[in-house]
């Protein structure tokens, strides 16, 4: 009886417990009122950079589309005319399609590209009501002309790349030359 | 037929539609609560997008039961099938028949209103007698459903409702046989006419503590409700036995549990509480003070503290295992029970007033104590 009368006062415990968890604030986030701040590193929706002066980051070289896991990117490269450098190489995407559906959001495409050009930023309410309006294509990846941040590139690499104006001749193959931050020039031998 | 008894059953069939809505209302908005309080006690906020803080949500959940498919097992029985939710409905519904939620018959535009469906003089009996049918929708309900895993939910609800009926009718004999009547009217008007101090009456929870503690403990375990659940918690053989049900027949079972749950409720109030009671003021003095001494609105008042109760019980405890909870009903609160009886009927055969009966309980508790502290085997 004793054991009885014990376990009633732990029970009386416990019910207080609830009750003054009862008049705490809770600790929801009243979505959509509120929002979570995303890491810097949170892997969202694509988008595809610029330079400074304009012209886009994408070449064009299709290792974003070769490296996804997924088969998510879908790359048509055209050739760059001496009177619109769309990009600053010799050829930049005519069409890049990303499929929402199919990403993993894994950031190997990121992770892959030469010019940090494709970055996974932290827009992640991505819904529509077919499937074809989660196919996104060019227009709406790209960032508006104007702009030419680096994404969340800075936030995986500690040093920020430099330079950020697109201009390299080709007479180095260097990620600095391409404006990836830098790191030290390989050099051109056997084997490379 | 004269006019007079025309209109005496009119009134009482309006008197019954009126609980009746109420009931079905309250079990819709007792959804909600039990959603939104049981999410405050773990940090969280429950529905609150629906309408404003979510008060809408209930109609939209009887909605979209309307609208569910009505699945049936092949081999279900139909007939049963159907009956089963029909009878743990009706069955609940009925039990407030007998149910006052005033102390006096008011004035209304002329007329004596009577603030109760019926007032019989066995009122307790009829209400054990009706609830204790529905153990017959939960046992068809499991054995229609032609589910062997359903059957089986069904057959330990029911043994777990028959066991614990046992445990409620002892503890609530003990107040009753203070009271000397079994009709609630007179169990209310002793409770707000006598004197805790001077006489026999006040709330009845002072003089007999344990009564309600066994009450509320077998009261619980009655409804299937947390921490007495597992018939019908989703972890365990389904859900029991509506497990094939869907929909609106689904949704009779679950009005029927929350009914009942209210009408355990409203008998712990009007047997242990004093029903309508207020505070002891004269109710003579002016609306005021007649407000202030009983009305519906402490009866309401004091159902939803327990109503609370369950939400909180359920938010705080895990749920006994089956053997567990055969035993307290069987070893813990009927022995209890009948302890408690024997100490109330020699009170009342001494005519004791009712802090009498109290220290009397206390002592009797004292005892046990002491017993089990003499009795406890010396570990080495």
């Amino acid at each position: 009886m004793d054991e009885v009368i014990k376990d009633l006062i732990a029970l009386g415990k416990g019910l207080s417990i609830t009750f003054r968890n009862m008049l705490q604030k809770p600790v929801t986030i009243t979505y959509p009122e509120n929002k979570r701040k995303f890491p810097a590193r949170t892997r969202g929706r694509h988008v595809l950079h610029r330079y400074e002066d304009g012209r886009e980051r994408c070449v064009g070289c299709l290792l974003c589309q070769g490296t996804c896991p997924a088969g998510a990117i879908y790359i048509e490269p055209e050739e760059n005319t001496p009177d619109n450098p769309v990009s600053a190489g010799e050829r930049h995407a005519k069409v890049f399609d990303v499929d929402l559906l199919r990403c993993i959001y894994c950031g190997h495409c990121e992770l892959a590209c030469p010019t940090n050009a494709i970055t996974l930023e932290n827009n992640t309410a991505i819904a529509g009501y077919t499937r074809e309006s989660l196919l996104i294509h060019k227009e709406e990846l790209l960032e508006p002309k104007g702009t030419a941040t680096l994404g969340s590139t800075v936030a995986w690499d500690p040093k920020p790349p430099t330079p950020n104006t697109g201009d390299f001749d080709g007479s180095e193959t260097s990620s600095a030359a391409v404006g990836q931050g830098d790191r030290p020039s390989r050099k051109r031998g056997a084997g490379h | 037929m004269t006019l007079e008894t025309l209109g005496f059953f009119i009134a009482v069939v309006v008197k019954a539609l009126i609980f009746c809505v109420a009931l079905l209302t309250g079990f819709a908005y007792m959804t909600w609560g039990e959603r939104r309080i049981v999410a405050r006690m773990q940090w969280r906020v429950g529905p609150n997008k629906v309408g404003l803080w979510g008060l809408l949500q209930p109609a939209a959940d009887g909605i979209k039961l309307l609208f569910k498919e009505q699945l049936q097992p092949k081999e279900a029985k139909t007939f049963l099938f159907v009956l089963a939710p029909m009878i743990s409905l009706v069955v609940a519904l009925c039990a407030y028949a007998v149910i006052p939620i005033d102390k006096d018959p008011v004035n209304i535009f002329g007329y004596s209103v009577e603030p109760w469906v019926s007032n019989p003089s066995i009122a307790v009996l009829y209400l054990l007698g009706v609830s204790s049918l529905g153990v017959y929708g939960i046992i068809l309900g499991g054995w229609a459903s032609n589910n062997k895993y359903a059957l089986l939910g069904a057959i330990r609800s029911s043994a777990q409702v028959i066991s614990y009926e046992l445990a409620l009718g002892t503890a609530l004999v003990s107040p009753l046989l203070m009271v000397g009547s079994l009709s609630f009217h007179d169990v209310i008007k002793q409770q707000i006419d006598g004197s805790y101090f001077t006489g026999d009456g006040g709330w009845l929870i002072l003089a007999q503590p344990v009564a309600f503690f066994l009450y509320w403990t077998a009261a619980v375990a009655e409804v299937n409700r947390a921490p007495f659940d597992l018939p019908e918690a989703e972890q365990e053989l389904g859900a029991g036995y509506h497990t094939e049900y869907s929909g609106m027949k689904f949704a009779m079972f679950f009005m029927a549990e929350y009914v009942n749950m209210f009408t355990v409720s409203s008998v712990a109030t009007t047997v242990f509480l004093g029903g309508p009671g207020g505070l002891p003021v004269d109710d003579s003095q002016g609306l005021l003070f007649r407000l202030l001494a009983h009305g519906p609105h402490w009866f309401l008042l004091k159902v939803y503290f327990f109503m609370f109760v369950f939400i909180w019980l359920r938010a705080t405890f895990p749920r006994f295992r089956y053997d567990q909870l055969m035993r307290i009903g069987w070893q813990f609160l009927l022995p209890l029970g009948l302890i408690n009886l024997g100490v109330t009927a020699i009170g009342v055969a001494l005519q004791w007033k009712s802090y009498q009966f109290t220290l009397a309980v206390a002592s009797m508790m004292v005892t046990l104590v002491a017993l089990s502290l003499l009795n406890r085997k010396e570990k080495h």
